[in-house]
Parts: C-alpha cells; structure tokens; sequence
C-alpha cells in the first residue's frame, strides 16, 4: 500500500495548478527572450538580414510608418518640456539614420554602377564619399531623399545673406503626411526628424555642421506643409571648401 | 418622416426582403428638426458633417453648402446629446423581431437608426465599432449618402486618429482633416 502512495505522488503537479492550495506559487523566472524575431528554421521566410544589401526594398507601407512616427512624437512629446526640446529629441532620433545612411546609399551606389566596386568615377555614381560640399548636398537632395522618400526634394538654394547655409526645401514632407500641429506649438515642425537624418548623413560625410533645422516657409498658399532645411556648416569646412577651390578642383 | 434602424452583422440587403428592417411612415415632417434650410441650395448636396463620441458630446461640426440657417454652438451640442440618446434607445427598444443568436452567442448588437428622412432633408448616421458617430444631412435626394459617410470616417481615420497631437473624445480641431474634408464635400 505505501509503494502505490509513493507512484501516485511521483509526477510534480503543473506549475499553474493551485487549486488545491491557498498560497499562489511563485512562477519560476522565465528564460531570457532574445528580442530579435527570427523565423522558425524551415521556413521560407527571410529576416531583414537575409535581404540584398545592394537592392532597396521595394515600397514600404505609410500608414505603418505613420504609426511608427506617431509614436514617437507621442513619446517625445509627453517627455520634453518646449517645442525646441521636441525637436532636439526628434532631431537626435534621425541622425543615427542619417550615419547609417550615408554608408547604405553609397554601397548601393557603388553596386549599381557598371564599374561595380572598382569604378573610379568623380561624382556619386562611383560610390565614392562626397568630398566637395555641393556634391554632398546634391547627394542629400538627390539620393538621400529617392532613398528616403522615392523623389528628389523640391529645391536647393544657398542663402543669400550667410555663405555657410543651405537649404533644402520639401513641398511635402512625407513624414507630416498625417501629422497636423496644433496652434499652441504652431512653431514645431515634425520634419526635425528628417533634419536630424541629414545631420547625421552631413557628420558622417565629414562635414560638420552647427545643426540642420526645420522649418514651416511661411505664406505659402499652394503648399500649406512646405518645408525649409536649414544646413548651416561649420567655419572650418566652409574653410577647407575654400581651399579645395583654389587649388583647383579638388586636386 | 421615416425612420430606418437595422442589426448588425451580415450583408446589407434589400429592404423589402429583409425581416429585422422596418420603415414607418408617419405624416410629413414640416417642422426643421435640424435647423437646416434648403431654399437656395442646390438638389443634390451634402449639408452638415457632425461627429459624436461614444458620450455623446459632439466632437466636430461642419457645414457645407452655402444658405443654411445658422445654429448656434449650442443648439448643435443640444442636437447632438438628443440624437445620441435616442440612438441608445432605438437599439433596444425597436419592433423587429429580435434575431435568434447561434447557441453560445450573444445575441449581435442592433445598430439603432440608420437614417432619417424628411421632405427637407435626409440624416444618414453611421456608427464606427468603437462607438463613435457621424451623422451627415444631406438633401433627400443625394444618392450614395453610405458611401459618403464612409468615405468621411476613412478620412477621419488618416487625418485625425494618424495625428499624435489628437487626444481621444476631445473635439476636433485638425486643420488637414478640414481641408481634406473641404476638398471632398464642398462643391467648387
């Protein structure tokens, strides 16, 4: 009789039941969950990583952005006390997009062209870093935004007043696409976000600069959500410009 | 006046077939219920957009058609909190048969009045899942008015529940969900 008791109680009781109990079990701590989701081996599913670097994704779905991004203002938002700070915030989300950016957009380049890696060309096909400062913004107007956006920003202009800044201007912006600012902070303007990509694509390329800012253009009737870039550079790459041009090109 | 409610769930049908759908006609209604005047306005337009939130307060109000009589914020918050309580009576005090649910269900949701008709105007009210409502005034005549409805909750969709500066049930104030419900309903 004793021997059957002892083969009965042999099998420990699941951990969740305690209904014949008072005192609710403590659940073992669970095994540590790598975050990153990777397919299950077997299945014909590719991660992100398994994709060609050299070949862009192909459209990638707004409205999952948009979430994505609203998210973000969201949480910036509630964290930060001004509209200046928000920005900060949303600048320094983008700019570690922009480093990376930078790299991605140049290998892609490099890949595309029919040198392939090797190719000594002078300007942007070849794959080669911008070393002059209009190559590097009309990489940023061009190539930056097509890999971004899918289309070129709408306008690159040099200020008149001040030799060191540029700006990039966008009629409309893709990441305001949903976003609407309400009057007591009519002064933020979203795309700080997108600012602090071309910071970050500007730092990377060696060009320093004392910030690259958002702006609303104002008065404008035909595009309400028009967009002004402002890239102020550094005085010392203003410096090096000027001297890459009087010694003839870049030589 | 006439008056139409239905239940959820299933394919819209054919009134006339259809056993949970009722119309009742009662004597012309002369009276203005919503304030709203046709006399130089065009046959075929949509009047006023209202938004409700599962309260009952009323979120967003909208004119669109030039010659309507004016009601103050008031009479429009009045008209709003009436509508909505006789929206939740009309869910469940209605003549239809009540539907038979399949064993272990609950019994669906009626969705209490789809719209009103007058001589003067047609009310086509439109509840979201989530309890919100749009009533939009169209003139009688405007075809489509479930269509239209529809395609303002998309755009409210995009351009207010998108928007990380809206709070829930609060009224709307979003200047891109204006222009693009502008660009929608206001005839050129």
């Amino acid at each position: 009789m004793p021997a059957a008791t002892t083969t009965t109680a042999a099998p420990p009781p699941p951990p969740l039941d305690f209904k014949n109990s008072d005192t609710i079990p403590v659940l073992p701590p669970s095994k540590h969950q790598p975050s990153l989701r990777y397919p299950s081996s077997g299945s014909h599913r590719k991660t992100i990583y398994d994709r060609s670097l050299s070949r862009p994704p192909s459209a990638t779905s707004l409205p999952a952005f948009a979430y994505l991004f609203n998210t973000l203002i969201t949480y910036h938002h509630a964290k930060s006390g001004s509209v200046s700070d928000i920005e900060t915030r949303l600048n320094r989300a983008g700019y570690p997009i922009g480093v990376k950016m930078l790299d991605l957009l140049l290998y892609r380049q490099a890949a595309a062209a029919p040198g392939g890696f090797g190719g000594a060309g002078k300007s942007g096909a070849s794959g080669a870093r911008p070393t002059r400062l209009l190559e590097l913004l009309q990489f940023v107007h061009g190539t930056l935004w097509r890999g971004l956006f899918g289309r070129q920003a709408d306008a690159l202009e040099q200020s008149t007043t001040k030799k060191n800044e540029y700006m990039i201007v966008d009629n409309e912006p893709v990441v305001n696409t949903y976003v609407t600012i309400p009057r007591e902070m009519s002064q933020l303007n979203c795309a700080a976000f997108v600012a602090g990509v071309v910071e970050g694509v500007c730092d990377a390329a060696g060009f320093g600069t004392e910030g690259v800012s958002a702006h609303w253009a104002e008065g404008e009737e035909m595009w309400p959500g028009k967009t002004i870039f402002l890239l102020r550079f550094r005085e010392e790459v203003m410096e090096r410009e000027e001297g890459l041009k009087a010694g003839g090109g870049g030589g | 006046m006439q008056v139409r409610t239905g239940v959820c769930g299933g394919a819209r049908q054919p009134e006339a077939s259809h056993p949970n759908r009722y119309r009742r006609r009662a004597s012309p209604v002369r009276l203005h219920a919503t304030g709203l005047r046709v006399s130089e306005v065009a046959a075929m337009v949509v009047f006023a957009l209202l938004i409700i939130n599962k309260a009952g307060g009323l979120i967003f109000n909208r004119t669109f058609a030039p010659g309507l009589q004016k009601l103050d914020s008031n009479d429009y918050l009045i008209l709003a909190g009436t509508f909505h309580g006789i929206h939740a009576i009309s869910r469940t005090i209605s003549p239809a048969p009540p539907v038979q649910p399949l064993p272990g269900n609950r019994r669906p949701p009626t969705t209490g009045i789809e719209s009103m008709e007058s001589s003067h105007f047609r009310l086509t009210c439109f509840q979201t899942p989530t309890g919100v409502k749009f009533l939009l005034f169209t003139s009688p005549e405007q075809p489509n008015t479930d269509a239209v409805v529809r395609r303002c909750y998309e755009i409210y969709g995009e351009f207010v529940m998108k928007n990380p500066f809206y709070s829930l049930e609060m009224p709307v104030r979003v200047e891109k969900f204006d222009r693009a419900l502008g660009a929608y309903l206001v005839r050129p």
